[in-house]
């Protein structure tokens, strides 16, 4: 989970800022308009390596924080079968950073960098996981739902432009796929199950609605548009098209459960087939962003634990000839 | 039937002691020290709890046990005959990395000697079983060498869990009151031989690590947990992996 990253374009650090040759430009557009893919060794403007590396990298982030919140429920996963399957879904998510990781590397910044970036503060991932998972239920929730929300994204971007990219997502998705049905599954035992379980659920499901619904980050006529990163498909569905989606797709799911959702104004209008809702708190969001969620120093704390308690292991293989500079995918 | 009560006693104390190991290593899972090895140890953690699960379903279906879920997660401390060693908790990589290289050699010679059980169900599963665990001791041994080889400190953090989980180790063979039977039955050599063939396996690649093996017959073996006395690990461990499952005994999850 997920590339959605938060790009602020009026960000003085995002403008171009060097001059480029139009005639290199030129190519490189006709390129990604003939639908090739880009790879590390073409030439590629400064702003898209740039843009691009800070999406991959956060959605690495991402997927390795992503890890924290439901791993902390893999010791208490009430039978077998869900424990294995829990276990297999957080080692997924490890296994997605690491791709992805290994995928922004193609762009020059190192996974060593990148993790030490995440653990000061300084990188960004998904605001969804700043929020604690309180109970059973919530694993339900993240499982069918965040991880729900994580595909929509996750497609989409599948069919940018940066081939290292492109191709960690297909094999992501895949596994993805496979999420999503454990957490459906995951989530009908709990809503058919006893009034206790049922709670749970529900109360599970109002405590993520409006994370969902950040998700995709704030609404079309807040966000300044990004016409260069569409061109370049870098940026390939506004945030209010992938929400429009995800609504499509899991509101019906989640009702016929007899689940109920916690916005009395969510609806669908029929003549504009899109979903209107309650505005969600977007204060929060960027207060959430900028490091003020519930779990953010949490989270942080967890991986300067790791950097620590583990230095000894990284400094015993630093051995050149042990680096990889080979992307998986 | 004493060839029963010697098979079953065999199937409860591996499968409690895939469990516990299995849950301790999940506890690395999206914490582990690179994410190869994060990978490799949930990789590790399930097959293990794979591995209880299987066992329990034998004792299910062909002993009238419960089934593997309540004999995994509805049964008190003191029904559990897992070995300390599994018990310990995870504070830090290189006892985890060292434990499960002392277990896994032990295991992976167990299930090499019970594909030839004459009891047709665990044979069966200790072939199938038997090729998983050979992925664990190679593992091992590839990151046991790597750290033996680091530096000086992985050196001696690996040499010192080596030396303190070796007397936890040995508590992996505390015998059995049904040896003779098991022997008799040609299900099992017995804890005493498959000791003297870990003794023998981890010995000569503890050396080639360049790391020292420490002198077992001056140690004291940790014994206890095949008679149902743990460490006071144990309880807390249950306790946390039985939380959801406790909220209502009737649920279906
Ligand atoms: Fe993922
Ligand atoms: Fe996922």
């Amino acid at each position: 989970m997920y590339g959605n990253a938060f790009i602020d374009p009026n960000d003085p650090r995002n403008k171009q800022e060097v001059e480029e040759s139009q005639e290199l430009l030129d190519a490189f557009q006709a390129k990604i308009d003939n639908g090739q893919k880009i790879e590390p060794s073409d030439w590629m403007p400064k702003m898209y390596r740039k843009q691009l590396t800070r999406m991959i990298e956060q959605h690495a982030n991402s997927e390795l924080i992503g890890a924290l919140p439901e791993g902390t429920w893999i010791t208490r996963a009430p039978n077998f079968k869900r424990k294995m399957a829990l276990i297999a879904k957080v080692q997924d998510e490890v296994g997605h950073a690491q791709l992805l990781y290994n995928a922004a590397e193609t762009l020059g910044k190192s996974r060593e960098a990148m993790l030490n970036d995440l653990m000061i503060g300084k990188a960004k991932y998904s605001n969804v996981f700043n929020y604690p998972a309180e109970t059973w239920g919530d694993i339900a929730v993240i499982g069918f739902l965040v991880d729900g929300a994580a595909i929509v994204n996750q497609l989409i971007n599948s069919k940018g432009s940066y081939g290292p990219y492109c191709r960690a997502l297909k094999r992501i998705c895949a596994e993805e796929a496979f999420h999503l049905k454990q957490g459906h599954d995951n989530l009908v035992a709990l809503a058919v199950g006893t009034p206790e379980q049922r709670q749970m659920l529900q109360d599970a499901v109002n405590r993520w609605w409006q994370p969902l619904m950040h998700f995709f980050g704030p609404p079309d006529k807040q966000s300044v548009h990004s016409e260069q990163l569409m061109r370049w498909k870098v940026k390939l569905a506004s945030n209010d098209d992938m929400r429009n989606q995800f609504l499509d797709q899991y509101v019906p799911k989640i009702l016929e459960l007899g689940l109920s959702i916690p916005d009395p104004n969510l609806r669908k209008n029929s003549e504009t087939k899109r979903w209107e809702m309650s505005d969600p708190d977007w204060d929060e969001f960027y207060r959430v962003i900028k490091g003020d969620g519930p779990c953010n120093k949490e989270r942080l704390a967890v991986r300067r634990w790791v950097k620590e308690h583990h230095q000894w292991v990284t400094d015993a293989l630093l051995r050149p000839e042990r680096v990889r500079t080979v992307p998986l995918a | 039937m004493h060839r029963d009560e010697a098979i079953k006693e065999l199937l409860f104390k591996m499968a409690d002691d895939a469990l516990i190991l299995g849950h301790r290593n999940s506890e690395w899972t999206g914490i582990g020290p690179t994410l190869e090895e994060d990978i490799a140890f949930s990789s590790m953690a399930q097959d293990k709890i794979g591995h209880a699960f299987q066992l329990y379903t034998i004792l299910h279906e062909h002993f009238g046990e419960a089934n593997p879920d309540i004999l995994g997660f509805k049964r008190s401390e003191k029904e559990f005959k897992c070995c300390h060693l599994v018990e310990l908790p995870t504070v830090d990589y290189a006892f985890s990395l060292v434990r499960h290289f002392l277990f896994d050699y032990a295991d992976g010679l167990r299930y090499e000697e019970l594909q030839n059980a004459s009891f047709e169900p665990l044979a069966q599963l200790a072939k199938k079983i038997k090729g998983e665990i050979k992925y664990h001791t190679m593992h091992a041994n590839v990151w046991i060498k790597l750290l033996a080889q680091g530096n000086e400190e992985s050196k001696a953090r690996i040499q010192s869990a080596i030396n303190e989980a070796m007397p936890y180790a040995l508590g992996i063979f505390e015998p059995s009151e049904y040896e003779k039977t098991l022997q008799e039955e040609k299900i099992f050599s017995g804890e005493n031989a498959l000791q003297t063939k870990w003794v023998e396996t981890i010995q000569t690649l503890i050396e080639k690590a360049g790391l020292e093996m420490p002198d077992i017959t001056i140690l004291k073996p940790q014994l206890g947990g095949r008679k149902a006395y743990h460490t006071e690990h144990l309880k807390p461990l249950l306790d946390e992996m039985t939380e959801v499952v406790r909220m209502d005994e009737n649920a279906s999850w």
